[in-house]
């Protein structure tokens, strides 16, 4: 029975993030339409919809061509790599307290260290196509994940501190005692927010693909399914990140304390899960459509020079708290 | 830097409220965009207020048509009337100038705010004077060209037309 549900869970959790990473790119089109004065794709199928089954027709219809000057291996290896990783992170979500696929007594480090490896599709997508501008594009991307990386690990370790546990599902048990971690790690809460923004290299931080900067950045020379394979990769850190800050800020699958006892019974704790996934969703979208983007050099001297004594200031505020109160 | 950060939200929140706004899309074909009378559209053919064909067979639009895409042949009544014989418009060709509108001098050619005239065989896109004509004014309603010109027609003599003088008689003595 165990066996069951756990094999239901990670098939589910599979078809699921596929489904809604499909989804979500008509989604995001939507939205941002909305936010842009405009109508979003509402031509195929009910509301638009149809959109999702045609892009997925149309990059696995496109001719797969590998320039015969690239490097063949980690051409072809570079897409994968974000789209494994980034799967593999959903194994430690907790969907509820019983449901999810392993709860890792080091979860959030496996966390961490998957996104980390994500580094890698887009330094071998850049060095692997053997085009300048994509070496550019590639490079920029990794010294921007890479240098927000070191914070967005540190930023975590106030919640570890006062959760005493890496294991997500215990980091979700501790906010329904403490209250959610969003108020008491404030802080912590948005540097991990920009973080996992340049993380997965969405707007305001996607100097890597934007449209304006460098042709196409390091996905220049990919085309059909291995650049479905970036998006796919892209809109599923997307998800993992949202449901990231969920689980460690904003309290898992509890639902707010202040509604009556009848109403938290009533709702599966589930809904309340991705209800606040979804609402994280459509903020990344929104800052999307509203936010300019920095400039290469700004946007590193953001991060070095104010997100990171940031963070090493909240962790050290959250020590001292810890210690002597 | 606190405003910084206040600049962000700010912007955030102004974006936001725009999903309650207005979308400015024109869901075209089912909501039609408001076209101005004098939109470069398809071509027609007026008649006057009487009903006759306006066109005069004065080959003015061909000659000023930058892409050569009017075809005509003049031909008279039995009372001396000019009228062409046929008129043929190639729309593959026309690119919607106007300029055969303003050389024309009887209102005749006129341009209409319609320009959905697809097809999937380009010869259905040569239309003739049957394409062409229709039963109306246009949009200069109430002009007749006969009615000012000095021509001779079918119920008008010289002299008789809008503010005409009548014709001297050359060979009498009086002033």
């Amino acid at each position: 029975m165990e066996e069951l549900t756990i094999f239901l869970v990670i098939y589910g959790t599979l078809l699921g993030a596929f489904a809604v990473a499909a989804v979500l790119v008509w989604f995001e089109r939507r939205l941002l339409g909305f936010w842009q004065d405009r109508l979003g794709p509402n031509r195929v199928g009910p509301f638009g919809i149809g959109l999702a089954l045609a892009d997925v027709i149309k990059l696995l219809a496109k001719e797969d061509w590998i320039p015969p000057f690239a490097d063949r291996l980690v051409f072809i290896f570079a897409p994968t790599a974000v789209v494994i990783t980034m799967l593999l992170g959903f194994a430690v979500v907790p969907y509820t307290e019983h449901l999810f696929i392993a709860d890792l007594n080091i979860g959030l480090l496996f966390f961490l260290g998957m996104t980390s490896l994500a580094v890698y599709s887009v330094l071998l997508g850049g060095l692997g196509s053997h085009n300048k501008y994509a070496l550019l594009g590639g490079l920029r991307a990794a010294a921007q994940m890479v240098s927000y990386e070191v914070f967005m690990g540190l930023s975590l370790m106030g919640v570890v501190m006062i959760s005493g546990s890496f294991s997500l599902v215990d980091i979700v048990n501790t906010q329904a005692e403490n209250g959610w971690f969003v108020i008491s790690q404030f802080f912590g809460f948005m540097v991990f927010l920009v973080a996992g923004i340049a993380e997965s290299h969405r707007l305001p931080f996607d100097l890597p693909e934007a449209e304006h900067e460098l042709i196409a950045g390091f996905h220049t020379e990919y085309s059909g399914m291995k650049f479905g394979l970036f998006m796919l990769g892209e809109y599923l850190s997307l998800i993992l990140i949202s449901s990231m800050i969920t689980t460690i800020f904003f309290g898992g699958w509890l639902g707010p304390s202040f509604l009556p006892d009848a109403v938290l019974d009533f709702v599966p704790p589930i809904f309340w899960f991705f209800a606040k996934t979804g609402t994280g969703i459509c903020f990344f979208i929104l800052l999307r459509a509203a936010i300019p983007r920095p400039r290469y050099d700004q946007l590193m001297s953001f991060g070095w020079k104010i997100l990171l004594p940031l963070t090493l200031v909240n962790l050290l505020i959250t020590g001292a708290v810890l210690l002597w109160l | 830097m606190l405003k910084a950060i206040l600049s962000q939200i700010v912007s955030l929140y102004r974006i936001f409220v725009h999903l309650f706004a207005k979308a400015d899309t024109v869901q075209y074909p089912e909501e039609m965009p408001y076209l101005a009378p004098r939109y470069r559209g398809r071509i027609v053919l007026t008649r006057d207020p009487d009903g006759n064909e306006r066109c005069v067979a004065c080959n003015l639009c061909a000659v000023a048509c930058p892409v050569d895409c009017i075809a005509l042949q003049k031909t008279e009544d039995e009372h001396g009337r000019w009228y062409p014989e046929f008129f043929r418009i190639n729309f593959s060709r026309c690119i919607m100038c106007g300029m055969c509108e303003e050389a024309c001098p009887t209102y005749s050619i006129q341009l209409t705010p319609d320009f959905e005239m697809c097809e999937y065989d380009r010869q259905n896109m040569v239309y003739e004077k049957e394409h062409l004509l229709i039963s109306g004014q246009g949009k200069y309603p109430g002009y007749s060209f006969y009615n000012v010109a000095g021509k001779a027609i079918k119920d008008k003599d010289k002299g008789e037309g809008l503010n005409e003088a009548q014709p001297i008689d050359m060979k009498s003595l009086l002033p």
